[in-house]
C-alpha cells in the first residue's frame, strides 16, 4: 500500500524506477542460465521458493503468468518490462527451482521435422 | 537444488515448439508492414546494456555513465497449432542497434531481406550480415507504387547474390504475398539442409 504522501507522480510521469533497479542492478542472467528470446518458460506446479528467499512483486507477477507455458518475448510484452530485465528475473526463478526454461533451438536450425511443420503451417494460413 | 518438482507435460499441458524468422532491410523498406500483414503484432521493450562491441558503433563519448540504450520494437507471432508458433522479428534498422542482431539471428530459421528498388543500397548491410553469418535468407523486393519494376534476376545481379539465393517480388501489405515470401524462405532453408521441400510424406498435416 502506497502512503498518500508518496503518491507524488501520476501515470504520465512514466516509470519511477529505472528498469534494472528491479533486478538490483544485474543486467545479465545468472551464469549457466542463458535465456533465449523464444525459449519457453513454465512455472512448476505449486511453486515454493527455497527457504529464506523472498520473491519480488515482479517475480510473483511473472510466476503467475507462467502457470501456462509462455515464451520470453510474450512474457516481456505481457508484463511491459524490458526483455533484459525479464531475463534476469526468469533466471532467478529457474535458480530457485520453481520455473523451467525450455530452450528453443540454438544455432543453425536443421531440424527437418520443425522446418516441414512450419512450412505446412504457412501453407495452411 | 531440486529441479524436478513437477513436469508440466505430466499435467497434460502442451509445451509449444517455437521458431523465429528475421525480417531485415533498410529503413522504410516495409519490415513492420510485412510482419503486420501476416502475424499478430506485439510490442516489446528492451533496455540492453551496451556491449563492448557496440561501444565503437554507438558513440557515447560525452555521455557520462550511459550504460544502457532503450529500444522499443515489435515482434510478430503466428500460432499454427497449440504446440507450434513462429515468431517474426524485424531487425532494428539503425546502425546503432547492430549489437542486437547477433541475439536476434542466433537460432533463427532464416531471414527475409526486404529491398526497395528505389534504395537498393539500403539492404547491402543486411545481405552482408547474413552472408557472413551463414544465415539462410531470401530477398523480397517490396513493389512500392511508382517504384521502378525490375526482374528478380536484375536484383540478384545488382546485389551480387549467390545464384541459389531466391529473389521474389512481393507486396508487403498483402497477407498472401507475405505468406509466399515466408514459404519461399522455409523452402530455401529445407533445400539448403539437403531436404526436398516438395516432399510431404513425413510431414504432419496442419490441424
Amino acid at each position: 500500500m502506497i502512503a498518500p504522501k508518496d503518491r507524488w507522480l501520476d501515470r504520465e510521469a512514466g516509470p519511477v524506477v529505472r528498469p534494472y533497479a528491479v533486478t538490483k542492478g544485474r543486467t545479465v542472467p545468472a551464469p549457466g542460465t542463458a535465456v533465449g528470446l523464444i525459449d519457453v518458460v513454465v512455472a512448476v506446479t505449486e511453486p515454493r521458493p527455497p527457504n529464506g528467499v523472498r520473491l519480488a512483486p515482479e517475480h510473483r507477477q511473472i510466476l503467475a503468468l507462467c502457470q501456462r507455458p509462455s515464451t520470453v518475448v510474450d512474457l516481456a510484452s505481457d508484463v511491459d518490462l524490458p526483455v533484459g530485465v525479464v531475463r534476469v528475473l526468469l533466471s532467478d526463478l529457474s535458480q530457485y527451482g520453481i520455473l523451467r526454461i525450455l530452450p528453443a533451438p540454438r544455432g543453425q536450425v536443421t531440424n527437418e521435422r520443425l522446418l516441414r511443420d512450419v512450412l505446412d503451417g504457412l501453407h495452411a494460413l | 537444488m531440486d529441479y524436478t518438482h513437477s513436469d508440466p507435460a505430466a499435467a497434460g499441458e502442451v509445451t509449444p515448439t517455437t521458431a523465429k524468422i528475421l525480417i531485415a532491410g533498410g529503413f522504410g523498406a516495409g519490415k513492420t508492414t510485412l510482419v503486420g500483414s501476416i502475424s499478430e503484432i506485439r510490442p516489446l521493450r528492451t533496455e540492453e546494456p551496451l556491449s563492448d562491441r557496440s561501444v565503437g558503433i554507438d558513440d557515447i563519448s560525452g555521455v557520462d555513465r550511459k550504460t544502457t540504450t532503450t529500444v522499443a520494437m515489435d515482434f510478430g507471432r503466428i500460432t499454427f497449432r497449440a504446440d507450434l508458433a513462429l515468431y517474426l522479428f524485424g531487425t532494428p534498422g539503425q546502425e546503432r542497434f547492430w549489437f542486437m542482431w547477433d541475439e536476434l539471428a542466433y537460432g533463427a530459421l532464416g531471414a527475409v531481406v526486404l529491398a526497395d528498388t528505389r534504395r537498393l543500397a539500403d539492404c547491402f548491410a543486411s545481405v552482408d550480415y547474413f552472408e557472413q553469418h551463414g544465415t539462410p535468407f531470401v530477398v523480397a523486393v517490396n513493389c512500392f507504387d511508382g517504384a521502378p519494376v525490375y526482374e528478380p534476376e536484375d536484383v540478384q545481379i545488382a546485389l551480387d547474390l549467390d545464384p541459389d539465393v531466391p529473389v521474389v517480388l512481393c507486396d508487403a501489405r498483402h497477407r498472401e504475398s507475405a505468406k509466399k515470401v515466408l514459404i519461399t524462405l522455409v523452402g530455401h532453408v529445407l533445400r539448403k539442409s539437403g531436404a526436398d521441400p516438395e516432399y510431404t510424406g513425413s510431414a504432419q498435416p496442419a490441424s
